[in-house]
């Protein structure tokens, strides 16, 4: 079983850091062969930002491909460039906060998230990636739920540790807008 | 053994750190600074000196002395940055210095882009000095190759007192995935090493006799060779000339017959061979096991060592079994491919798909290539 990922949005939104999450918890708390690539222009913020990840049972191939189960993506000029991408039947999650577009294809599922709305109720624009994560995890159970907020408390907590009772709640509250949106699925 | 997440860029970095190496040079570039980035930081940690030079050609000069005075040292660049260092590579064979280099592959000619490629096979493996020197050419196609190929760089590069070169594209610089670090190398273990380098480092005070750093520098192999068997005679057992020095390469890179490694995979009933080496290779694996599925009978070959260059995995190839050999690679036109033609002699009909240009190639387009050709 392989899953491939792709994260876009612009960067400083913490993009890189969703992926970095999946691949830190897949191979600090599984078996699994895990790759992560990120992309990125030479701006630290405001420039676009997406990254792949390929979590499997097996040998990985190569770092990129045109057929990704799933996309997730934090702004308009990524959806615009990566809804292509998605694999018929494959799963695409929306940060429908920002992106007013709408998706054309009518072979995926779309997953609208309001990751900043959401995130800014609790307290900050900046964790509408852990919102994004949580409600992707939620939705696919693509990873134990609780690795992958312990890695991000391990993580993200080590430089901030005042902030994890914020990022928890961040991911807790999209994970359950996740595994909602699936039952209704 | 704990597997640990990890850049191939700060793989090849605490790989070699835990190979013994004590000191690195280097310019940054991208797609390769978080190797002195990571080694700023690592090397001060155990004794080590971390540089920045003001250009490669400094760098790769610091890595010289530093080499010449006992340490064990490398340097790492993209493309571009190697070629600033060819004249540094080229004297450090010609001073038998086991130093080792790193290129993270970007696009070219010229400047190119700072995304992936692998545009320095004929560069590396052919001529990356002047004067025909040649070097070990390792070739990773993920994070674990890269940790296990630096450490066993550092082991080549001693025992022939010869550079060696590790020719990673910037995909495996930037990618990340789990490995498990090869051993730490103890403090024991590399004095040891160091004093058995006695007889050609430069302590600064000590004249050497045919083993001087002076005759060390000039024709380097012949003095080495009578350095070593100084013990024995008393009398130079070669003539110190540049003649006599350069059969000594052409015998040193005899012996390297023996460090050839590829991955044949799939190959024993193989109707047809895709090929290519590090992001490359690993991208025709993956296609192989999807075109497999489809019912084509594909096999693998994946140059490990890309100098000395596998070709026996190529001639051993049944003409009567085998209809055709794809070589991919992020170059146009192909490099490696100019090996893999020469190894098949026209006994095997040969094509070429590539990407370049910063484009990372897809098994999906491989596989395009592959059933293009089908008649």
């Amino acid at each position: 079983m392989e899953r491939r990922i792709l994260i876009g949005g612009f960067g400083g939104q913490g993009v890189m850091m969703i992926g970095q999450l999946l691949s830190y918890t897949a191979c600090e708390t599984t078996d699994k062969n895990v790759l992560y690539f990120p992309s990125y222009g030479s701006e630290q913020r405001g420039g676009t930002a997406n990254c792949y990840v390929t979590i499997s049972d097996e040998q990985i191939g190569g770092p990129v491909g045109q057929e990704i189960d799933n996309v997730i993506v934090l702004n308009e000029p990524s959806l615009l460039k990566f809804e292509e991408r998605v694999k018929p039947g494959g799963l695409l999650f929306m940060n429908s906060s920002i992106i007013k577009a709408e998706p054309k294809r009518d072979d995926i599922t779309v997953i609208r998230v309001p990751a900043n709305e959401v995130a800014e109720e609790i307290g900050s624009g900046k964790i509408a990636n852990l919102v994004m994560l949580g409600t992707y995890i939620g939705y696919t159970d693509a990873l134990p739920e609780e690795n992958v907020l312990a890695t991000a408390l391990k993580k993200l907590g080590a430089k901030r540790p005042w902030l994890n009772e914020m990022n928890e709640k961040a991911f807790r509250t999209g994970l359950a807008y996740g595994k909602e949106q699936k039952s209704r699925a | 053994m704990e597997r640990v997440f990890m850049k191939g860029a700060e793989a090849v970095a605490e790989a070699a750190v835990r190979a013994g190496c004590r000191f690195y040079a280097g310019y940054p570039i991208t797609p390769q600074n978080e190797t002195p980035e990571y080694l700023a930081r690592r090397l001060p940690e155990v004794g080590g000196v971390f540089l920045q030079g003001e250009s490669e050609v400094a760098s790769i000069n610091m890595v010289l002395g530093a080499s010449i005075a006992g340490a064990k040292a490398m340097t790492s660049s993209s493309s571009v940055g190697i070629a600033l260092m060819a004249e540094g590579i080229s004297q450090a064979l010609n001073g038998c210095q086991p130093i080792v280099i790193a290129n993270f592959m970007r696009g070219g000619p010229g400047g190119g882009t700072i995304q992936p490629a692998q545009s320095d096979y004929l560069q590396g493996t052919k001529a990356i000095g002047n004067g025909g020197c040649k070097l070990i050419v390792l070739a990773p196609c993920n994070v674990q190759e890269a940790a296990d190929l630096t450490y066993e760089a550092f082991r080549l590069a001693e025992r022939d007192r010869n550079p060696v070169l590790i020719l990673a594209d910037g995909c495996i610089a930037s990618m990340m995935e789990p490995v498990i670090l090869p051993p730490m190398r103890t403090d024991e273990e590399l004095e040891k090493e160091r004093l058995a380098r006695r007889n050609w480092i430069s302590n600064g005070v000590r004249t050497r006799g045919w083993g001087s750093i002076k005759l060390d520098l000039w024709y380097g192999r012949a003095a080495m060779v009578n350095a070593e068997s100084q013990g024995a005679c008393g009398k130079p057992v070669v003539e110190h000339t540049l003649e006599s020095a350069n059969r000594l390469w052409a015998e040193l890179y005899e012996t390297w017959e023996n460090d050839i490694r590829v991955e044949e995979y799939r190959t024993e009933d193989a109707e047809y061979i895709l090929t290519g080496y590090g992001t490359g290779g690993r991208v025709c694996r993956a296609a192989v096991d999807q075109l497999r599925e489809k019912g084509y009978r594909v096999g693998l070959i994946r140059p490990i060592v890309v100098n000395p260059f596998p070709a026996n995995a190529y001639k051993k190839l049944d003409s009567q079994k085998v209809k055709f050999v794809l070589c991919s690679e992020m170059a146009i036109p192909g490099q490696m491919f100019e090996d893999v033609q020469a190894s098949l002699c026209d006994r095997i009909p040969s094509y070429y798909y590539g990407r370049s240009g910063g484009h990372i190639l897809e098994e999906s387009e491989v596989i395009d290539a592959f059933m293009s050709h089908l008649d």
